[in-house]
């Protein structure tokens, strides 16, 4: 390497916004990403022979069989539906009540024992992996077909979700207050009362509104695997080639889950 | 009275941050320490209530060896040691009156505090500290929402509840303008008078450590190289303690407007 300070006295030019390491750096960066995309691109072509011949003229058949909706099972459509409601009500809260010493515990700032500190991130990282459809059919396995294994699924799901970015906005947060309050006396659970808690609440219902959304999406999924709701009866309705009303149990969905969005949008953006 | 004998303190990283500290602070006293950034100011003060630890030595606060304590002890010992520090070191999104009320924490209870259970008399208290400073028709304001000169005045009015034995100033004007410095050291020098509570404070300013101090203690590299009453003091002292010539920028300067 050359010395900038010394080349760039040399020759009297201007010197570059970035140094050539960086430069460097981003080029190989660079051509190692559209090497990637290069790779992928031949692997999918080879399986995709046919390319999208068929698909087009497929989908006009097919989506031609859910129209007309039957709105006629509408009725009989709210009571699933206000159960994948319950559902992610209910495990939101429990997932947010859990959550909270996970969060502490797995904060860098807060836990400085570090033993405890890894085996909490550890195990928060293993909650990660498992996909919510595999936690769902495990715990239908157990428990049957019904919204209690569908519960249990997605409280699982979102403490791994809620835990890793409550953890991380506890890690961002101003120490000062934190060590104010040490030098009055206070003690360690004070400290993250009176410091901590007004520093990440805002963030904190927010997170958790955010994860319910995630929550309401997720359960129609989970039922398609037997956990109860909606998802449930809508995957009766298509197993039954019964399209008209698998539709109308689509756009009950498409609504509710808009109109849910729409409010947690709307708090969120009052709240912070 | 505080007593430190042989103290020493070694950070992880080699630093050595106290070297062969001897210095004993009677009660009642309005002790400045001086001496550049990196001198071992904040670090022979944070000693004091253990918010770092001597390696070694001995460190007696009240003839206790505080360097012993742990847990419950360490609290104890906090709640007489109240502390200022350069960044007031408020929860920006509490209201005046629950920071000044955090004060209190040490003295309450847990599930109390959680609660909001303060005693009549601990709000009372906590009021009238912060009439003491003047700041009182702030008490729903949140502490973002004030400057930095009526931040600190909320972090001593704090203090005041805290009714502490010693107070630690840790820079506490270091973030703000020459008139709200004077201000902010009035404060602490007649806290110091009115209620006996020995002050101990940090500062660079050379005019404001001749002003406020009965006493002021030279540091530098960690070591000890002046101790006497400010009367004695001269520019030549600073010097000395400096290591260099005194500049424009070791004097705060403003004190007629305050």
């Amino acid at each position: 390497m050359t010395n900038p300070k010394n080349s760039i006295a040399d020759k009297k030019t201007i010197p570059s916004i970035y140094p050539t390491k960086t430069k460097l750096q981003v080029t190989v960066i660079f051509f190692v990403i559209l090497a990637l995309y290069l790779f992928s691109m031949k692997k999918t072509t080879e399986d995709m022979v046919n390319g999208l011949d068929g698909a087009l003229g497929n989908m006009f058949r097919v989506l031609a069989k859910f129209f007309p909706p039957n709105f006629e099972i509408l009725k009989a459509i709210w009571n699933p539906m206000l159960e994948t409601i319950q559902m992610a009500i209910i495990a939101t809260t429990i997932a947010a009540i859990i959550t909270i010493p996970l969060a502490i515990l797995s904060a860098r700032n807060v836990t400085t024992f570090k033993p405890l500190y890894y085996i909490t991130r550890i195990f928060l990282n293993l909650l990660r992996t498992i996909p919510d459809v595999v936690l769902a059919v495990v715990f239908v396995g157990l428990f049957g077909i019904g919204i209690f294994p569908g519960i249990l699924a997605l409280i699982i799901f979102s403490l791994g979700i809620l835990a890793k970015l409550i953890s991380e906005t506890i890690e961002s947060v101003d120490m000062n207050p934190l060590e104010a309050m040490r030098a009055s006396g206070a003690n360690t659970l004070q400290m993250i009362w009176y410091a901590l808690v007004p520093q990440i609440a805002p963030q904190f219902t927010s997170l958790v509104l955010y994860v319910f959304e995630i929550n309401i999406r997720a359960s129609v999924i989970l039922g398609l695997v037997g956990a109860g709701g909606i998802g449930l009866t809508l995957n009766q309705q298509i197993n039954f080639y019964n399209y008209p009303n698998a539709m109308t149990i689509i756009i009950v969905i498409f609504i509710t889950v808009i109109i849910i969005e729409y409010i947690s949008t709307k708090l969120r953006e009052a709240l912070l | 009275m505080i007593e430190f004998k042989d103290v020493n303190l070694v950070y992880p990283n080699g630093t050595q941050g106290l070297k062969n500290i001897n210095v004993k602070i009677n009660d009642g006293e309005f002790v400045v320490i001086v001496g550049l950034s990196g001198a071992g100011k904040s670090t022979f003060i944070r000693s004091i209530n253990r918010l770092v630890t001597p390696t070694s030595g001995s460190l007696l606060v009240d003839n206790e060896d505080i360097l012993k304590f742990r847990g419950k002890d360490l609290r104890k010992l906090r709640t007489k040691t109240g502390m200022i520090f350069q960044n007031y070191n408020l929860v920006k999104r509490s209201n005046v009156l629950k920071n000044v009320l955090a004060g209190r924490l040490g003295h309450t209870g847990t599930l109390r505090s959680i609660f909001n259970l303060y005693k009549k008399e601990d709000v009372s208290l906590a009021y009238e500290s912060l009439k003491r400073v003047h700041i009182d028709e702030k008490i729903y304001n949140r502490a973002d929402e004030l400057s930095g000169g009526q931040q600190q005045r909320v972090s001593i009015a704090r203090v005041l509840t805290q009714q502490p034995k010693y107070i630690l100033a840790d820079e506490p004007v270091a973030s703000l303008d020459p008139p709200t410095s004077h201000q902010v050291m009035n404060y602490l020098r007649k806290i110091n008078k009115e209620d006996k509570i020995t002050t101990l404070v940090n500062l660079h300013f050379i005019d404001m450590a001749m002003e406020y101090a009965d006493r002021i203690i030279g540091m530098r590299a960690g070591e000890v190289v002046f101790d006497g009453p400010v009367s004695e003091v001269t520019e030549k002292t600073f010097e000395e303690i400096y290591g260099r010539a005194i500049r424009e920028d070791d004097l705060r300067g403003g004190a007629e407007q305050a």
